[in-house]
């Protein structure tokens, strides 16, 4: 066990075969390969099924074919998956992945801004940090993309999320400025003054000045320290009023859900994105028809509060049979350190088509929810999500189907690089696979 | 933070502590020295008996069915009978059923396990809605307050149960104080039953838990309020102080001279064994000042729940016989979080340590099996031989050890609470769920008959009643 346990090249977690570990030894994470993986079982991500005996082609840091019979070109290293599933990578719909260390650790936690002055304008990309933890774990769970959104600010916009890889590297920023986040609900009443009257209204008024502020940049500057909103809010708000940015909205009640989905009548521009949406599929029909897309944290099924009394872990199959574009998400819980939990979700929806009376989501669907769904709701199908031609180098090679329990990676690649499967948490199992201490304390063996 | 609060008690019981608590009696000194001249205090000490009773169930057997015994014995093609609220059999195909008004179910593909057992969680004292009103976990005003019982906090109507048994296999699950407090208050161990009172849900004979927390919540929590403890030095200079009066008191006790003191009396029980103490502990290095604190003043730790760091001590905790309650791979939210590795669980396993899965969620309460299953292929990632059969008693077998109740459910032999689950699968699987569940003989769910599915009274007449959840 000694040696299986002192594995890793920083490469491949231990224990997965001989040939592999050959082929990716001579990798250098620093740059983008080209790379072919062969003898796949392969998954686009787009929901159609698993394809047996598949090729993936990685060149110059994106996909270029992917499928069975696919040739690999001369002169581009082959990599066999030895029949395992091979996947795009994870896009973690909705997270906090960067932004904190250890959550009860005030200096680590960018999380939110309650104090800050500023609203809209936030924006998390300077918060990010590539070499923490959080981020070396949730990679090693198959996460290569993750949408991460700031948490509340001290008015009612929480700020501007970001698109980010997950590589590792120095800088994660795939798109700044990528969304807008705001609560409606019993959160975004707490924030605008006590009542969802007071919610709709200052939403309404903070658009209606970023407008005016659009049309005449001195008006702000009129309005003084009455404004409702700073020049960098008006600014960030400019960009959702004309559906630059999409518009991520928590929102869980039925009722709330039908008047976020009005919004579009006077804002008709807004590109929403409902986040949450617990009792969503009381109003399936409608938040199809307005093709809202919606991320889902899958397993809520209590009434955690009063406006998650219809919650049922049928909700996520319910939108998707009603016809609204479903992505799984882990945000209901730990959001910034567990994004591995969404496959053990993902499997828990394909559960659900088993369960009398239940709505789940098919194997394919499931997957899908993962990785082109969430990416469609950013915006950035085209370039991340799944492994059609042109979209980013992103893929996974698991050590078993990814949606079951425990399966994890054996190797990954973000943009074309291989990267690192190795976390802080392996070396201190590593240290204690023996927890008695040898002929030196513990702290000299690593 | 209020879930973080919950979450962190440890309580540990001792195999030697098992045992029925007596309905009433004397407060004997477990000691050898008889004083024949005092006159002990007289007091009930079950005040609040349990009013549950087994509720109607057929005979029954599953047949076909791959069962885990819950002890680490697995039995392919196996079958098991259920005759008034106990397992009157189990074993293979040739096992002999009645012929005569039996309920027979094929189990071909399915899995038969006992019912698993929580031995942390909130439900009913932090139930959902987790409305202000609701808050009655932590009795947060001193940071000892043995004398309060959670019991009394307990609110049954909590949709919580329904979910813990339908969609996680749950029939028994102790309920303790939060983590606020060094010393939160007694705990309680339950039936998974819908009741109207919680006597009506409480185990009958369990023994009562003492929750305990080390870390972080009790010097953060009283620290921030300008008192003591604001240390982990303090934390354990109150609690010694507070053993020490413990014992004096429980002498009085034993002398006929001492006056009804509800806190002291909690801690003179668990100085004589009748008590279990299960103490909320992260760090391995706090576990090991506890271990010699419970020495000092001669008590045993049960279980130390939560235990992110018991791999790092495995051997200690195996040769002292205290359980480790944990998550699979909950980690990084608070500081004494930072070191949780996937492996915990089978490591603790691995060095003959008793190793339990808990919850201390109302969500993840409803796939403890999920996470046992995450727990044990990381352990066989790094090379440890743990078979499905083995793991499974992190689920009931421990937990039913560590709250003194292993004479009676936790695991699937003749005689033993008919406590039973009939998976659709393999409970290790993502695409398994629970299809029926017995306690004490009793269809309480059965995912093919809606009528089986049970609605508390929060949820009648609200969006959703009813539905699958």
């Amino acid at each position: 066990m000694g040696p299986r346990l002192r594995g890793g090249t920083g490469m491949v977690r231990a224990g997965i075969g001989g040939a592999l570990v050959a082929a990716l030894a001579f990798a250098s994470p620093a740059h983008a390969q080209d790379v072919a993986i062969v003898n796949a079982k392969l998954v686009i991500g787009d929901g159609s099924a698993p394809v047996e005996g598949g090729t993936v082609v990685v060149r110059g840091g994106k996909v270029v074919a992917a499928g069975a019979g696919v040739a690999v070109p001369a002169g581009v290293e082959r990599v066999d998956a030895g029949g395992r599933w091979v996947t795009p990578g994870l896009v973690a719909a909705f997270s906090r992945v960067g932004l904190v260390e250890v959550d009860a650790v005030r200096g680590t936690n960018d999380r939110s801004a309650a104090q800050s002055r500023f609203s809209a304008g936030l924006d998390i990309a300077p918060a990010l940090n590539p070499m923490g933890s959080p981020v070396a774990v949730n990679r090693a769970a198959g996460i290569t993309r993750a949408i991460v959104a700031p948490g509340a600010s001290g008015n009612l916009f929480a700020g501007q999320g970001a698109v980010v890889d997950l590589a590792d590297d120095n800088d994660m920023v795939t798109r700044p400025r990528a969304l807008q986040f705001v609560s409606f609900g019993e959160e975004g009443s707490a924030k605008a003054g006590g009542s969802r009257a007071a919610t709709f209204l200052l939403f309404r008024e903070q658009l209606l000045a970023a407008r005016s502020y659009a049309r005449n940049p001195a008006t702000l500057a009129e309005w003084g320290r009455d404004a409702l909103i700073q020049r960098a809010d008006a600014e960030a708000l400019v960009r959702v009023i004309d559906g630059t940015t999409p518009l991520f909205v928590r929102v869980d009640r039925a009722a709330d859900i039908l008047n976020v989905l009005k919004l579009k009548g006077e804002f008709p521009a807004l590109k929403l994105v409902l986040v949450g949406a617990t009792e969503g599929w009381l109003v399936a029909r409608d938040i199809a028809a307005a093709r809202v897309p919606v991320l889902v944290s899958p397993l809520t099924d209590l009434p955690g509060n009063f406006e998650q009394l219809g919650s049922t872990q049928s909700n996520a199959g319910r939108l998707k049979a009603a016809g609204v574009d479903v992505s799984v998400g882990v945000f209901d819980d730990d959001d910034a350190h567990k994004m591995g939990y969404a496959t053990q979700y993902a499997g828990n929806l394909v559960a659900l088509t088993r369960v009398p009376g239940a709505s789940g989501l098919s194997w394919d669907q499931a997957f899908a929810a993962l990785t082109s769904a969430p990416a469609r709701a950013v915006g950035m199908e085209a370039s991340i999500g799944s492994l059609r031609p042109g979209r980013a180098g992103d893929v996974v090679i698991w050590d078993n189907d990814p949606l079951e329990l425990g399966s994890r990676p054996t190797a990954i690649w973000i943009d074309g690089k291989a990267q690192s499967l190795t976390t802080r948490q392996d070396r201190l199992r590593d240290r204690y696979a023996n927890p008695q201490e040898g002929a030196l304390p513990k702290a000299y063996d690593r | 933070m209020t879930r973080r609060l919950k979450g962190g008690l440890l309580a540990a019981a001792s195999l030697t502590f098992a045992g029925c608590a007596p309905a009433n009696g004397d407060v004997q000194s477990a000691g050898d020295k008889p004083a024949p001249a005092a006159k002990p205090v007289k007091f009930d000490k079950d005040p609040y008996p349990s009013t549950y009773r087994p509720y109607p169930g057929r005979v029954t057997a599953v047949r076909n069915v791959t069962i885990f015994d819950g002890e680490g014995g697995r039995i392919e093609n196996g079958t098991i009978l259920l005759v008034n609220g106990k397992v009157e059999r189990i074993g293979g195909p040739d096992t002999p059923i009645p012929v005569d008004d039996v309920a027979v179910y094929d189990g071909t593909g399915k899995f038969v396990t006992p019912g698993i057992i929580d031995i942390h969680s909130h439900l009913g004292d932090y139930p959902s809605p987790g409305v202000e009103a609701h808050s009655d976990g932590n009795e947060a005003t001193s940071p000892t307050t043995p004398e309060v019982w959670s019991e009394h906090s307990v609110w049954p109507q909590d949709p919580g149960f329904s979910r813990a048994l339908a969609n996680g296999g749950v029939t028994a699950l102790q309920v303790l104080p939060g983590s606020a407090n060094l010393m939160g208050g007694r705990s309680i161990t339950l039936k998974n039953v819908p009741a109207r009172t919680v006597q009506g849900m409480k185990f009958p004979g369990a023994p009562y838990g003492l929750k305990m927390a080390c870390g972080e919540n009790p010097k953060r929590v009283y620290g921030g309020k300008g008192r003591a403890p604001s240390t982990r030095m303090g934390n354990f200079a109150v609690n010694r102080q507070t053993w020490a009066k413990a014992a004096a008191h429980k002498k009085k006790m034993e002398e006929g001279k001492a006056e009804r003191d509800f806190a002291m009396e909690t801690l003179a029980g668990v100085l004589s064994g009748e008590i279990l103490v299960h103490n909320h502990c992260y760090r391995a290095d706090e576990m090991a000042l506890v271990i010699d604190m419970s020495k000092e003043f001669g008590y045993k730790v049960s279980t130390f729940h939560h235990a992110v760091e018991s791999y790092k001590i495995a051997d200690l905790l195996a040769k002292e016989g205290i359980c480790s309650a944990m998550w699979a791979d909950w980690w990084g939210f608070k500081m004494e979080a930072y070191d949780s590795v996937p492996e915990n669980v089978p490591l603790v396993h691995n060095a003959g340590a008793c190793t339990i899965v808990h919850s201390d969620d109302a969500n993840q309460i409803q796939r403890l099996n999920q996470e046992a299953a995450k727990a044990l292929v990381a352990g066989r990632r790094m090379g440890l031989a743990i078979s499905d059969e083995q793991a499974w008693t992190w689920l009931s077998w421990n937990p039913a050890k560590a709250l003194g109740i292993a004479d009676r459910t936790g695991s699937l032999k003749p005689g033993k609470m008919a406590d039973v689950v009939l998976w659709n699968g393999h409970p290790f699987s993502a695409y398994t769920r629970p299809e029926k569940v017995w306690v004490d003989g009793a269809l309480l769910y059965d995912a093919n008959d809606p009528r089986r599915r049970p609605v508390s009274d929060f949820e009648l007449g609200q969006p959703g009643e009813g539905d699958v959840k």
